[in-house]
């Protein structure tokens, strides 16, 4: 995949031209959040059934009595869009079963913020997976509550300044690290779980569509870069992406990556590290390269299985 | 045209706030937010689509001719397809109206 993205520009013209995101949603300018959505929707297509939890792609996507979705679309509470996703496949079931809806495919999606999954949404998230539900649960991670003006959650990155979490004398920023969400989706032993990122579309498309052919939960972590809380000039929100996934910040499974790029400058262009000295760059590039590591490591170890 | 919310009244909401009119953002003008607008040079543009698949918004388009144009009436003016064209093909002129 990675050949196909660095080699043929012109790859991008394999993915669908129907967009069943519509535009003149209200997300800030350069958003690669909802730029993932966009993909994602295009990955699925019209048979596809989305629960939304409360968070930015709620509130920009359906300002009363405007709507961006092309396809049928709840939002539910922060909590529970798992729960939702599974009542309304678990429901689909037994309708069809019935004959009171004829038989097809039909691709159950709950999507969520890092909030809405790794704070607040993981216990009716982990019930899902538990339970078996044949559908996908997508996190689009911001690393923090964007939607509230930038609060730090379990899934905002060591040393990165929000409001809840300001640089300053006291504390440097976010003092803990990054929760690791896909491990914890990994622990419940379901048939896929991926990381992906908007700046690699191909690869995107392709992990949300193998999501949907797999029978049973799958779980996709989406890095989504958010120029307005990363304190990035909007035009470089792709890149941020890319480099984040370069750096091995933010590793995609399944990928191999020969390249190793020094973490510096991924934190170098946004403003939310700007105060970190130097000593705080290597510690967080020493967690990175054993984070990366141990990746490696359980790929060796469940090689050939 | 949509009513706003302000001119809707409650009589006038489906059971539940239903929204029974799929993909009606599209009559939302975001492209009242821009400050600079792209520009593409045709004599650059290769028409690899990279502008239209990093479009956060969807505002680009392919023309009939294969080149990529963005809709002005959506684009809010990121900046995303003038720094991700691999050709430099998008160049981004600021508005000035």
């Amino acid at each position: 995949m990675e050949i196909v993205e660095s080699t043929n520009v012109y790859a991008y013209k394999l993915i669908t031209k129907k967009d069943y995101f519509a535009p003149g949603h209200r997300a800030c300018q350069g958003c690669a959040e909802a730029l993932a959505v966009r993909l994602v929707a295009k990955a699925l297509g019209r048979n596809v059934i989305v629960a939304s939890a409360t968070g930015c792609m709620e509130i920009i996507s359906s300002p009363m009595p405007f709507t961006s979705w092309r396809v049928p679309w709840i939002h539910v509470a922060f909590e529970n869009a798992a729960a939702v996703a599974s009542g309304a496949e678990a429901g689909m079931k037994v309708l069809m079963r019935k004959g009171r809806v004829p038989k097809r495919k039909i691709t159950f999606l709950a999507m969520a913020g890092d909030g809405g999954t790794s704070d607040i949404g993981v216990q009716a998230l982990s019930g899902a997976l538990e339970r078996g539900h044949d559908f996908i649960y997508i996190c689009y991670d911001n690393e923090a509550y964007m939607n509230t003006g930038i609060q730090r959650s379990s899934s905002t990155p060591y040393g990165a300044s929000t409001t809840t979490s300001p640089a300053g004398k006291v504390i440097p920023g976010q003092i803990t690290w990054k929760k690791n969400m896909p491990e914890i989706a990994v622990a419940h032993n379901i048939p896929y779980v991926a990381t992906a990122c908007p700046s690699y579309p191909i690869d995107l498309v392709e992990k949300v569509n193998k999501a949907a052919r797999v029978k049973g939960p799958a779980y996709i972590h989406i890095l989504s870069v958010c120029p307005t809380g990363w304190r990035l000039a909007p035009e470089l929100s792709i890149r941020a992406g890319r480099l984040a996934v370069e750096t091995g910040v933010f590793p995609l499974y399944e990928v191999e990556y020969g390249r190793y790029r020094f973490t510096e400058e991924y934190l170098k262009i946004q403003g939310r590290f700007r105060h970190l000295s130097e000593e705080m760059i290597d510690t967080i590039q020493k967690r990175v390269v054993e984070e990366y590591e141990k990746l490696e490591k359980k790929i060796k170890m469940t090689e050939g299985d | 045209m949509t009513k706003t919310r302000q001119d809707l009244a409650w009589q006038e909401l489906e059971i539940g706030a239903t929204l029974i009119t799929p993909g009606n953002s599209c009559e939302y003008k975001s492209g009242d937010w821009r400050s600079i607008r792209p520009v593409v040079d045709n004599k650059k543009c290769v028409r690899c689509g990279t502008c239209y698949i990093f479009c956060p918004d969807a505002a680009i388009h392919e023309t009939e001719e294969g080149f990529f144009e963005a809709d002005l009436y959506y684009c809010k003016g990121c900046g995303i397809c003038a720094n991700e064209c691999p050709t430099q093909a998008i160049e981004m002129v600021e508005e000035e109206e």
